[in-house]
């Protein structure tokens, strides 16, 4: 050992015996997140709930609990606009992962409450009759026994339900609250996921039809994982880009106004190609959650093998978080980008507008219909996107409300109607239904115009708003074609309408299930809130025009 | 008085209450509702006396009243008021329209006494005299638009008011669309004034026609002619009128003789200044007027049926009024003349033939009458009476108002003075005809009564008349309720003519509103009218050579051609028919075709493709994940290179 080694010893202790910076306690603003705090805390006690209450209790204790979870999460919501968070005090908070603004609360306030909605139908045990003595619902008695196995019977005689589904569902609602929220790409991304894995399994959880489920879970969850994978792809590539996973640092970047180059990250900075191959594979991820053409093949096969109130709630909850991320990413990040994805998004706009409407002609399921029917929204929904404008984005935000309520609506219908093998999905039973089921025929035929854009309904004034943002943002072509599905689309509707009111009922056909309240009141929301966004919309308009601006 | 013109609006509002009282009131009101709309009716018809006198109480200047209710439509420089102005002419109109309209609710009473659907029936008269109030009352185009299609709803709705014969709502119908017609020509005349002047109040709009090129006011001019020929039934939209007469016999008296047909001629004079001002346009109603009073002449010869007779010769005389407003100043207020008198003898002759009929179980033929003046005394006094207003009977009221008429049309001038004055004597001649062969047809020569027609077979009957099959009439007089308003019309027709001619009373009471010139025609007044007096006489004559002196057939002869083409309202409908509906046939059918073929074709095909496409698209959807999983790969494979392309990197 000699002396000059000590200085060196000596300098590497006096180095590190010089203060470090600490690490900082993170600052969490409770208040601003208490609507996803809630719904998250909702799941936990859900899951212990799993585990303490008696078998019998738990259903009541599981639709009590996620009902006034969601309905509180929802008055924080509207505590928090109340209180000007989505205005004047809007920010970022949980240490910059989250934004609380008006399209953040907007968005969140319409999936909390199309979840609350929805929940009814999740709890509805009226349709089917009473089963060895116990009421039963869409979901099987025990998702993991085999189908058709002696343990399968076994637990349905015993009467068990999947009472799991309102945990995974409040756990999915979490998910979702935060999607449109996420303020840089990794809570983006742990969000997603989030949001993702409740929904693959309660896809797989349908009583009747169980491998059917099954299938559409695996599907949902292969793809789902790809896109994931394409996802989490392009946010390191981002990273390579900017040095940063945060929104604001990114946008910074592609504006050009941060310099500095991190030495650490020299080689790949400020790279476009980076960029612009990132900014791909993270749309595409967002695009494959809106069932956008080319990513949307697994909608169908999904919508059709879930069970039906989950469909309802997926259709139209993932469409809303999805789009408002996709919204908060392409106006807060890239609006510097804008000459670079808008044409892209024009050509998956016209793609999904088109195939949406032009492949649900030939559906023969009313389901698969519906699912198809949902493409071509997101492809109209796309065209007020891509306008780029404060108008753009509000009229985004109307018509994900707008369509949320008719979505969950239609498939409440959907679960009235029934035969022997439970929902009778196929169009052709549905023939006469008018005849037989007036009331649920013109419930159904409300939703299908509004679905079709007929004025008066809520459809009708979302396509207005979109396709007039999309034209005024210089996107005419795009509101042509937009149209012109339109048109296509509302063959499909008007043929169900026919088929319902103008045929002969079959001899055979399906019962109409009288349902308890609680889907009574999915279907009544779901209509009432269809037509008065139909007759006054003007009102949801402005408010989802306040809701416009984002933070950054 | 002081603020008269507050009145106004109750002329209006009495009958307008009453249609919404009678209409919306449901049973209860079946029992007293035809006293509560008759006494309605009388009420406005006081308001308008109490007007009246008022208005004699002032100076010829002060004598125009205004009110303004409210603003309609204000919408920038578009306003529409509702404001009324009474004024001479208005009051005129007031005066008929209200005084033969609750004398013609009285004789409904009676009339109508059996029809279950009564209270509607007031109801709907009440509508009519309200809206026909409106109309004349108006200080505007677009009121007296509103006012002009109230009186077509009502007059649809009385046309039409047993609809259970299908003939009867296949009349309401063609007058309805007939007068469509019309009233896309006064529509367009009130959009070319508003785009022309700006407003189309009438101050204002009559005000300016001396600044205004001499086309638009011909253009408007000939859009207020074409509204005038429907509602007045002239040559080419005349073919309603007779069809009209399926409605009761009251209405017919009251809205297809007095007062509804005449409002084109109100329509004229209101707009003397444009058609001053436009004198092709006030040629051209002239020669309407003429034509159609020949034309309404001659189909009223060869009438069988009283009541289609009678049509034929309001037709006749409305054409006599237009041919009058037609001659401009010279003409307007023997226009309105002869528009009262005729109000008069017109009503009086229709409910006279409504109480014939009433007396002969609802017969219309008048080949089946014959002899029933002993029967039925004071309906062929009053009849009488009215005739021989109508021919223009020296003393009588017709005579006064027609013989100025045709002198001013000789006064004309020219070549067209002595057309027109000549169709307006021949006119005379040929009225003096057909009405003494209504009169003996009516009333003279032997009885050729037949027994009562099966009901199923001959639907004509009107409902509520108890008819035995096979029962021959038992001609006898009205009930009072019927003959004391055709008594008080009878009183009009002797004698309004020589009271409205003392000193020229009438044509100074109206000359502040339609100005007034002396006609200067070639030969001197009295040649004329000892020329109309001689062609009356020969018209009798000849009338008396035919059926006074022979007996009438009770089955039709086969007569001329002439008298054949009449009998079709000298080919009026086939003429209609062939042009315009078959027309209109033809250019449905090649427009169907070329859906069927073109637009079909585009769209069945469109569909088909689009069909064909979603069926291979559908294909692709196989159910295997790896397949989709490889959409998606190459989706985004897409996504990145169009992106990248689009940065050109």
């Amino acid at each position: 050992m000699t002396a000059s080694a000590v200085p060196v010893v000596h300098s590497l202790w006096t180095t590190a015996a010089e203060p470090v910076d600490k690490i900082g306690a993170p600052t969490i603003e409770y208040a601003q997140l208490a609507p996803t705090l809630i719904v998250v805390g909702a799941a936990v006690v859900g899951i212990l709930l799993e585990a303490f209450v008696p078998r019998r209790a738990r259903y009541y204790a599981q639709v009590f609990l996620t009902v006034v979870a969601l309905a509180a999460a929802f008055a924080a919501v509207v505590g928090l606009a109340a209180g000007g968070y989505g205005s004047t005090k809007a920010g970022i908070a949980a240490m910059g992962a989250i934004a609380v603004d008006g399209p953040a609360l907007f968005l969140q306030g319409t999936i909390l409450l199309a979840s609350l909605v929805a929940v009814f139908t999740f709890a509805e045990r009226r349709l089917d009759p009473a089963h060895h003595g116990y009421r039963i619902d869409s979901f099987a008695a025990e998702a993991a026994a085999v189908p058709g196995s002696d343990q399968e019977k076994a637990a349905v005689k015993a009467g068990f339900t999947t009472t799991e589904v309102f945990p995974l569902m409040l756990f999915a609602v979490g998910g979702m609250l935060v999607f449109p929220a996420a303020n840089d790409l990794l809570t983006l991304f742990i969000a997603l996921e989030v949001f993702s894995l409740p929904l693959y399994l309660l896809c797989a959880v349908a009583r009747r039809k169980r491998l059917m489920s099954q299938e559409a879970a695996v599907k949902y969850f292969l793809l789902g994982s790809f896109s994931s994978a394409f996802l989490l792809f392009g946010i390191a590539l981002l990273y390579g880009y900017a040095g940063s996973v945060s929104y604001a640092r990114i946008a910074d970047v592609v504006d050009g106004s941060v310099a500095a180059i991190d030495p650490a990250l020299a080689a790949t900075m400020g790279n476009d190609v980076l960029l612009l191959i990132g900014v791909a594979l993270v749309l595409m991820g967002l695009l494959f959650k809106v069932a956008a053409v080319p990513f949307h093949m697994w909608t169908p096969d999904v919508y059709q093998g879930a069970p039906t109130p989950v469909t309802g709630f997926m259709a139209a909850a993932t469409k809303v978080a999805a789009f408002g991320a996709m919204l908060r990413l392409l106006y807060v990040v890239l609006p510097g980008l804008a000459w670079d994805w808008r044409p892209v998004m024009w050509g998956v706009a016209v793609v999904t507008m088109l195939g949406g409407a032009i492949v649900a002609i030939t559906q023969t399921d009313i389901k698969r219909l519906l699912a198809y029917s949902s493409i071509a929204h997101a492809g109209f929904m796309l065209a007020g996107v891509i306008a780029a404008t404060p108008d753009g984005v509000s009229s985004v935000l109307f018509y994900l409300a707008a369509y949320s309520f008719v979505t969950i609506g239609a498939f409440a219908v959907v679960t009235l109607v029934r035969d022997a093998g439970g929902e009778a999905t196929h169009l052709s039973k549905w023939a006469g239904l008018g005849r037989r089921s007036p009331l649920v025929a013109a419930v159904f035929a409300v939703f299908l115009l509004a679905f079709a854009g007929i004025p008066l309904t809520s459809g009708f004034a979302g396509k207005f708003a979109v396709f007039k943002a999309a034209a005024e943002g210089g996107a005419a072509a795009l509101v042509v074609v937009g149209v012109i599905s339109s048109a296509i689309a509302a063959f499909f509707y008007i043929r169900v309408i026919v088929l319902m009111f103008f045929s002969e009922p079959k001899p055979e056909g399906p019962t109409v299930a009288v349902p308890s309240p609680l889907t009574m009141t999915t279907i009544g929301v779901g209509v009432a809130v269809t037509l008065l966004l139909g007759v006054a919309p003007q009102y949801f308009l402005d408010l989802a025009g306040q809701a416009g601006v984002f933070v950054r | 008085m002081e603020n008269a013109e507050n009145l106004i609006a109750l002329l209006v509002a009495a009958p307008l209450l009453g249609a919404a009282v009678l209409l919306c009131g449901g049973r209860r009101l079946d029992r007293a509702g035809h006293w509560l709309g008759t006494v309605l009716a009388a009420a406005s018809f006081v308001i308008g006396a109490v007007l009246f006198f008022d208005m004699l109480g002032r100076g010829a200047e002060e004598r125009t009243l205004r009110q303004h209710l409210f603003s309609w439509v204000p919408v920038e420089s578009f306003q529409a008021d509702v404001a009324f102005q009474l004024d001479q002419l208005s009051m005129t109109f007031v005066l008929l329209i209200t005084g033969v309209g609750t004398l013609i609710h009285v004789y409904s009473i009676g009339y109508m006494a059996h029809d279950e659907r009564r209270r509607r029936f007031f109801g709907y008269l009440n509508l009519f005299l309200a809206a026909m109030l409106l109309l004349v009352l108006a200080d505007n185009y677009l009121l007296l638009y509103f006012g002009w299609e109230g009186v077509g709803l009502a007059s649809f709705l009385l046309i039409g008011f047993w609809q259970h014969k299908p003939s009867a709502a296949t009349a309401a119908k063609k007058a309805f669309l007939v007068n469509r017609v019309g009233d896309m020509g006064l529509s367009i005349a009130i959009m070319l004034m508003f785009t022309t002047f700006g407003t189309f109040a009438f101050g204002p709009v009559l005000a300016a026609t001396g600044e205004t090129s001499e086309g638009m006011l011909t253009a408007i001019g000939l859009m207020l002619l074409l509204a005038a020929c429907g509602k007045s039934a002239q040559v080419p939209l005349q073919s309603w009128l007779g069809d009209a007469m399926e409605g009761p016999t009251p209405v017919s008296a009251l809205i297809h003789a007095a007062t509804m047909v005449t409002a084109g001629v109100y329509l004229i004079t209101r707009s003397g200044a444009i058609f001053n001002a436009a004198p092709d346009a006030q040629l051209a109603v002239a020669v309407v007027g003429a034509v159609t009073l020949l034309f309404g002449a001659i189909v009223g010869c060869a009438k069988d049926d009283i009541k289609k007779a009678l049509a034929g010769s309001t037709m006749s005389q409305i054409g006599y009024m237009i041919l009058a407003a037609g001659l401009g100043p010279v003409g307007y207020a023997f226009a309105i003349m002869h528009l009262v008198t005729h109000g008069f003898f017109k009503a009086g002759l229709f409910l006279g033939a409504g109480s014939v009929m009433h007396g002969m179980n609802d017969e219309v033929d008048m080949r089946k009458y014959g002899g029933l003046r002993k029967y039925m005394p004071v309906t062929f006094v009053t009849f009488g009476l009215g005739y021989l207003a109508i021919i223009g009977f020296p003393g009588l009221s017709g005579f006064w108002s027609k013989d100025k008429i045709i002198e001013a049309a000789f006064a004309k001038g020219g070549t067209e003075g002595w057309i027109l004055g000549g169709v307006a004597l021949l006119g005379a001649g040929i009225t003096a005809y057909y009405m003494t062969r209504v009169m003996l047809m009516t009333f003279f020569g032997e009885k050729r009564w037949q027994p009562a027609p099966d009901p199923d077979t001959a639907p004509s009957v009107e409902p509520g008349i108890e008819v035995h099959p096979g029962e021959m009439p038992h001609p006898h007089e009205s009930p009072r309720s019927m003959t004391i308003p055709m008594i008080l019309l009878a009183f009009g027709s002797v004698f309004a003519g020589a009271l409205f001619s003392l000193n020229g009373a009438f044509v100074n009471w109206l000359r502040p509103v339609t100005d007034f010139e002396h006609g200067h025609p070639p030969v001197s007044a009295a040649t004329v009218t000892v020329s109309t007096v001689v062609v009356l006489l020969i018209g009798v004559g000849i009338a008396y050579a035919q059926y006074g002196r022979r007996p009438v057939p009770v089955v039709a002869p086969r007569g001329s051609l002439l008298t054949r083409a009449a009998r079709r309202d000298l080919l009026q409908d086939d003429f209609n028919h062939i042009v315009l509906v078959r027309g209109g046939e033809h250019l449905t059918r090649s427009l169907v075709y070329l859906d069927h073929t073109l637009v079909d074709g585009v769209v069945n095909g469109t569909a088909a493709s689009v069909g064909g496409l979603s069926g291979r698209l559908r294909k692709l959807q196989n159910g295997f994940a790896r397949s989709y999983a490889v959409s998606m790969l190459g989706g985004t494979a897409v996504l990145i290179a169009a992106t990248l392309l689009m940065r050109g990197v």
